[in-house]
């Protein structure tokens, strides 16, 4: 199949898209359409980690942290100065948080930047690591970040977090970000970039004897997976209206990872499938977590189940299918069409 | 500072340090056999002080059978986590097993939560806990005596285990060859479910102690201590015992004593050990007595 007709394929799936998004907005309830927002928004973080770690080999447990810093600098920037007036109440912002304005693109993307700009900066001493020490070592990062978040009230309004962030976040900008994080992250796959980082992930030492400039190559993967880490952080600020350093503990982490993981590790296809299955999963999940009623009698909710069944399925995956549902297969539009007309289909990339 | 005060921080550092000791040996120890950071075990710590809870406020059990108790269960439980979600990963990237520690870490906490339900839960201490010994200008809780002695005496019995038994031996081969051993007749899978044992039984005890020491039970309490425990493992060289306990010992007392001098900064208690981690692992990843392990090629 040509590369013309996958074009006009894909554009024909993004107008597809555009139109059901156009029908969503109309027709389906608040709660629905939270939910497809959540889905775009961790399609995106799925992306970034499967980048880092799925694609490059680079296990990092820092996801937190980067969205933490993502939403903090979006949500600076759209907040009005007359709600962070009220907002501050422990200390007064600093001049240039309070005066600090911007768009809502400028804003995302600007939380992007934040999140890469620190993605670089922790990324020079600590891409150094190996694999478990690297996990260990970008977790410290996220719990760090947090700690701030906390102790700079002038900043951040500390422990209490911004409230009522507005809630430009619709369904067009969530999925336009997904899309725009997609075609992103496909095109760098495809490049020669995508093979140095499988290459990396492969095997270092080969990589290094190659001629490959390893370090520079993985703090661009890392670099890259941080920028869009700290997109799906801002959405999700703007999306949930509320962000305070407890939003970003370590189960942020554990819930994109298990995207990732479930997904396939280094499967585009796996990450943005995974990351459907798995928010409606969660969202439908908390309704074990809630008290059911029966007409008077109350059948107790049941705080935390939500998590052991996530917890449960993690491990059966890694257990029994460590390559995820899709291994390192990927969609494409011939295997599709020869699925459709019967032929024998190729696989993957 | 008056010298009275100094004595006294000194003392409660060094009762956190020997609850870190005791926890990050479990750390070390695992690491040193099978490369792996048991992410779980912080979980162990927390649950061996909820068993002691559950013990005395459901079975009515005395103090001392209750604690005995919890610390066998807890073992127990550590040896079920390694056989159902570590063993069959033994040929696995070393990545694969660690994420399903944290998977381990994730549904041990939250089966906590649902059981015991997620707010704090109060530990009633006994009353000859409570009251503070003079000694000259100094005042310390008997615990703050306990703990250190109590840790120090656990900690010589896991040295004479490691160093002067059959099993401890197999232990130090199994850390040093894992496949030689298996051919020499080591019982490598028995071995490893001891070190599990050992090191939950000692994560166990310093749970309890902790509970005595900060008498509120959370689901969420192993964490900060689990980790910081690992940053002390680290920090002492991982793999070795030795070092763990060093590790811990002196992260206690240089957190203690870092908010004594700089109030200011108690915010960032939790973030300096994050830092101590990062910095070490940039300039000396074998800590202070490890033993370098290299990738082989």
């Amino acid at each position: 199949m040509g590369a013309k007709t996958n074009a006009i394929l894909n554009i024909l799936a993004a107008v597809l898209l555009g139109l059901f998004i156009w029908w969503a907005e109309e027709n389906l309830d608040g709660y629905m359409i939270q939910i497809l927002n959540l889905i775009a928004v961790n399609i995106i973080l799925a992306l970034s980690l499967n980048l880092i770690y799925g694609f490059t080999g680079l296990f990092s447990l820092g996801h937190a942290g980067f969205m933490a810093i993502g939403a903090y600098v979006c949500s600076i920037l759209i907040l009005a100065p007359e709600q962070k007036e009220m907002l501050f109440i422990l200390e007064p912002a600093y001049d240039w948080v309070q005066s600090a304005q911007a768009p809502f693109f400028v804003a995302v993307v600007a939380g992007g930047l934040a999140a890469a700009l620190f993605g670089v900066l922790v990324g020079i001493p600590l891409l150094r690591l190996g694999d478990d020490y690297l996990g260990m070592a970008t977790l410290g990062f996220a719990e760090i970040v947090r700690i701030f978040a906390i102790n700079l009230p002038r900043v951040t309004n500390g422990a209490l977090g911004f409230k009522g962030i507005p809630d430009h976040a619709n369904l067009w900008w969530n999925f336009g970000w997904c899309l725009f994080t997609l075609y992103v992250i496909i095109r760098l796959i495809r490049s020669n970039s995508g093979n140095v980082f499988k290459a990396i992930r492969d095997d270092e030492t080969a990589a290094k004897a190659m001629g490959i400039d390893v370090f520079r190559q993985k703090l661009l993967s890392f670099a890259l997976g941080a920028f869009f880490a700290g997109v799906g952080g801002a959405l999700l600020g703007s999306l949930v209206a509320t962000i305070d350093p407890k939003m970003f503990t370590f189960v942020l982490t554990f819930n994109v990872l298990m995207i990732v993981v479930t997904g396939g590790l280094g499967s585009i296809t796996g990450s943005v499938l995974a990351g459907i299955a798995i928010t409606v999963l969660l969202e439908w999940l908390r309704f074990v977590e809630n008290p059911v009623y029966f007409g008077d009698w109350e059948l107790p909710g049941i705080p935390g189940m939500r998590m052991v069944v996530f917890s449960l399925a993690l491990i059966f995956m890694i257990l029994f299918r460590r390559e995820g549902f899709m291994g390192k297969r990927e969609f494409s539009w011939s295997w599709a069409v020869g699925r459709f007309f019967k032929k024998a289909g190729r696989h993957g990339i | 500072m008056t010298w009275a005060m100094f004595v006294q921080h000194a003392l409660n550092g060094l009762t956190l340090g020997s609850l870190y000791a005791l926890i990050a040996i479990g750390y070390t120890m695992v690491y040193g056999i099978l490369r792996l950071i048991n992410f779980a075990h912080s979980e162990i710590f927390m649950l061996g002080a909820y068993f002691v809870l559950w013990g005395l406020t459901l079975f009515y059990l005395p103090w001392f059978v209750a604690i005995v108790v919890a610390i066998v269960v807890t073992a127990a439980i550590g040896i079920l986590v390694d056989r159902v979600a570590y063993r069959p990963l033994r040929d696995a990237p070393r990545i694969s097993a660690l994420i399903s520690a944290i998977g381990v870490s994730f549904f041990l906490q939250n089966l906590t939560i649902v059981a015991f339900g997620a707010l704090p839960r109060e530990v009633y201490r006994p009353a000859w806990l409570e009251n503070p010994i003079l000694m000259g200008e100094v005042r310390v809780l008997p615990l703050t005596l306990f703990v250190p002695t109590l840790s120090f005496l656990l900690m010589l019995g896991l040295v004479w285990v490691v160093y002067k038994t059959k099993p401890g031996l197999g232990m130090r081969a199994i850390s040093k060859d894992i496949e030689t051993s298996y051919i020499m007749g080591v019982p490598v899978n028995r071995i490893i479910s001891l070190t599990f044992g050992i090191g939950s039984a000692l994560a166990a005890a310093s749970g309890i102690m902790w509970a005595l020491r900060y008498p509120q039970l959370q689901p969420v309490m192993g964490s900060i201590p689990g980790f910081k425990a690992f940053i002390a493992a680290v920090f002492g060289g991982i793999g070795s015992i030795p070092g763990a306990v060093v590790g811990g010992i002196m992260l206690g007392v240089i957190e203690i004593m870092a908010v004594a001098f700089f109030p200011d900064l108690a915010g960032y208690r939790d973030a300096f050990a994050f830092i101590l981690l990062i910095v070490i692992l940039l300039i000396k990843p074998t800590g202070l007595m490890g033993a370098r392990l290299e990738d082989k090629v």
